[in-house]
């Protein structure tokens, strides 16, 4: 059975060191791993999505509408624009952290309030939390995107991969250790 | 040992195992990363060119010396390489030759969806195309092996989802094979008339021979499944494909489109009761297969324009739609890209909007191309790349034919597209003496598709120091008159509007360098770390001056702007277009 894992948010947020671990550990824990991300003029602060899905085969990198086990959103608006790809009881992770566009603060767009209570009312399994609060508890607002790791690995049940390893194999020595307290926060934290 | 890669390190992998040697390329999305990855390979020669002309150019000499080479591009590059793919297609090769084009359905960072498996019958030559990345190892080892035994230049074509998506691959040891000697055949390497005349009645007789080699060949297979179905389907719409139907179809997958298995395909049709042609954008099969009268369905129900997915598929061949359980009426905000928080675009095109009313802007391909969004709107055409210069000067001389100079003309171009094919029109500029002020926005980088060295770097591709070229003595050479030519730092906006005004009142072909560095540099990162803008509150009237920057770092909370510490870089355009002085500079 194909497990569809997606990440959406920001251009610069870390979505895709973040795909990159988890699908390191999917690799090495055996399954068959596609992974699609779009690079180029979109990374500019545009609005940006890595599709990850896993299992005995996997044919197609992209995820259908309607087939997303968990979707992670990386900003507080973002999963607006994915919310149909979601299943039924598939989870949502909302990072409640907002970065206004442009063409928020310019008045071209409107940014919609009391968006958490309506995921609440429409998601059953729907957590959230302010990634960047923790992340500057943590030390670095930086690290929002291993939290968010963190969260999200509690809820695929891939307890038995050592992710620890796999985020000491994917960054850079010095901040190792960063990493896995910020790990091991977003796995706590909900 | 088995890895992840994306289609364009399989590429890169797959070019590296079949002992390619020389290779050259120019940036582009989604192509990019084949010869980033390629350049880290120890013992080849890898660079980056200055466009793709250059770069086909680089790899066909190779190839005529007997080593294995390729070229790789984006899709609109292969435009620019034209001339000698299309004269090189006569010749044949030598050592194996590849030209890899990264084709974009959805235009995802491109200006159009031009389908270039077109080329490969307009040149005559092998197309393979690969539908993941295990497959673009492999079949870049099976291209050079036919690009060498038929005598021709194979076109190895992907697309943006088979680029950057990433599967799992094996990969195998390199094994380089003998160099070829270069012998001296004029009548091979020299496409004078007569020569030509002779290669061309080869190169139909090789197509005779590929089409042989294409109906027997491992790149094209059938998957027998359920024969009340039948699809034919080439690159990523195989995956799309076998993840709708599974085995409840059958399947002849193409993994050498041209010249096209004629046999099993008729073979193929007989054996299914309704036949599919799925293939993204051109009817590039479908329409031979038809001409052949075999009945299928393609492009009726499959669209042209745009990207496949499964979800299209499943609507179009089984009539199933999403089952969609979560909707809302609200809308998530339109988040276009955007210029940077510290982009020293920024800067210039702050200025330069003044000038909106009274110039045209001419523009060209790289981040500064968003500089025609709101709120900065400084821009009113982008043809292609290195157009900015000339098309300026196409219309400043309509301006003067048609007697109405309302809009003056600026041409704007990023430091990398002026190598890339600025140079040109710029000698045309001041040959045929057109007052246009042409903008260079120097960021000393290609930065758009993620930092690329150029000419303007001092560094090559595998990261050796090499000589600068200074672009201001390029552009006296080019004709440009010492007085009319401008070198300013777009963070500093009195110098900029200064420059600018000097720039519209010139009646000469004239330049100006905005020169400063791409805020997302590391070195630059790390340089500026500190160095932040602050709003005070207290002073802040809310007149959102500063917003009108377009600076993303700029957020608001109630009735106040305050900036983003993660974003800023200290730049200060935001200070210094703030009427009272609401914002300050903290930090070194």
């Amino acid at each position: 059975m194909t497990k569809n894992i997606l990440l959406v948010g920001v251009g610069g947020q870390g979505t895709i060191l973040t795909s990159k671990i988890i699908s390191k550990g999917l690799l090495d824990a055996g399954y068959d791993v596609k992974m699609a991300e779009i690079h180029g003029m979109s990374q500019r602060g545009g609005s940006v999505t890595t599709q990850i899905r896993y299992g005995d085969k996997v044919y197609s990198p992209v995820i259908e509408k309607g087939t997303a086990d968990i979707i992670v959103s990386f900003e507080r608006s973002e999963a607006l624009r994915w919310i149909e790809y979601l299943k039924k009881d598939g989870f949502l992770i909302l990072n409640e952290h907002q970065i206004q566009p442009f063409t928020v603060t310019l008045d071209l767009s409107e940014y919609p309030e009391n968006l958490i209570e309506e995921y609440k009312k429409k998601i059953t399994n729907f957590k959230s939390y302010d990634a960047f609060k923790i992340a500057k508890s943590v030390g670095n607002s930086r690290v929002m995107n291993i939290i968010l790791l963190g969260s999200l690995i509690k809820y695929t049940g891939l307890d038995d991969i050592d992710w620890k390893k796999v985020i000491q194999e994917s960054v850079p020595e010095k901040f190792i250790d960063l990493n896995i307290k910020a790990f091991t926060k977003g796995y706590e934290v909900i | 040992m088995k890895n992840l890669m994306t289609g364009n390190e399989a590429i890169a992998r797959g070019a590296y195992e079949a002992g390619v040697l020389v290779a050259s390329s120019y940036p582009g999305t989604p192509s990019t990363e084949i010869m980033e990855k390629f350049s880290q390979y120890k013992d080849v020669y890898a660079e980056w060119a200055p466009n793709e002309k250059v770069a086909a150019e680089v790899a066909i000499g190779a190839s005529i010396r007997g080593v294995r080479s390729f070229a790789s591009m984006k899709h609109v590059g292969v435009n620019v390489a034209a001339d000698p793919f299309m004269s090189y297609a006569y010749h044949g090769s030598n050592g194996g030759f590849v030209l890899i084009t990264a084709d974009e359905p959805n235009m995802f960072s491109s200006q159009n969806e031009q389908d270039n498996r077109l080329y490969a019958k307009h040149a005559k030559v092998v197309l393979i195309e690969p539908s993941n990345s295990q497959e673009c190892l492999d079949y870049m080892k099976y291209a050079y092996e036919i690009s060498e035994e038929y005598d021709t230049t194979v076109l190895f074509r992907v697309t943006t989802r088979i680029c950057h998506s990433k599967t799992i691959v094996k990969s195998g040891k390199r094994t380089i094979p003998e160099v070829k000697q270069f012998e001296k055949k004029p009548e091979k390497y020299i496409m004078v008339p007569a020569h030509s005349r002779e290669r061309h009645p080869q190169i139909e007789k090789n197509l005779e021979k590929l089409k042989k080699y294409s109906n027997n060949c491992p790149l094209n297979r059938f998957e027998m499944g359920n024969t009340s179905v039948g699809i034919i389907c080439n690159g990523i719409s195989y995956e799309y494909a076998k993840e709708v139907m599974g085995d409840k179809a059958s399947y002849l997958k193409i993994g050498f489109s041209n010249p096209l298995p004629d046999e099993m395909i008729r073979d193929f049709a007989e054996k299914v009761d309704k036949l599919y042609i799925i293939e993204e954008n051109e009817p590039f099969m479908e329409t031979q297969i038809k001409s052949w009268g075999i009945d299928c369905t393609g492009k009726e129900i499959f669209p042209i324009c745009g990207e496949f997915s499964p979800n299209l598929i499943r609507e179009k061949l089984l009539g199933i739609k999403p089952e969609i359980s979560h909707g809302t009426n609200l809308q998530a905000p339109s988040r276009p890209p955007v210029l940077c928080a510290g982009c020293p675009h920024r800067g210039l095109y702050q200025e330069l909007k003044k000038y909106k009313n009274k110039a045209f802007f001419s523009g060209d391909i790289g981040c500064y191309t968003l500089g025609y969004l709101q709120p900065l709107e400084a821009m009113d055409s982008s043809v292609c790349m290195g157009a900015s210069i000339t098309a300026a000067q196409g219309f400043q001389r309509g301006n003067e034919m048609a007697k109405d100079t309302k809009y003056k003309a600026f041409a704007l171009i990023g430091d990398s597209t002026f190598f890339h094919s600025g140079i040109t029109g710029l000698v045309n500029m001041t040959y045929n003496h057109t007052p246009v002020t042409t903008i260079i926005l120097d960021n000393s980088i290609t930065a758009m598709t993620g930092h690329q060295e150029n000419p303007n770097t001092g560094v090559t591709a595998s990261g050796e120091v090499t000589s600068k070229i200074d672009i201001e003595k390029l552009c006296i050479a080019c004709g440009i008159k010492d007085e009319n030519i401008v070198t300013i730092d777009p963070y500093d906006l009195l110098a900029t509007k200064n420059a600018l005004k000097m720039g519209y009142d010139s009646e000469e072909p004239f330049v100006i360098i905005a020169k400063r560095e791409c805020a997302l540099l590391k070195p630059i990162i790390k340089e500026r770390e500190n160095m932040k803008c602050k709003v005070d509150p207290e002073k802040c009237t809310f007149c959102k001056s500063c917003l009108r920057t377009g600076c993303p770092a700029l957020q608001i909370k109630g009735e106040k702007v305050f900036i983003d510490e993660s974003q800023c870089n200290g730049c200060t355009v935001c200070l210094q277009v703030c009427p009272f002085d609401a914002i300050e500079k903290v930090g070194e």
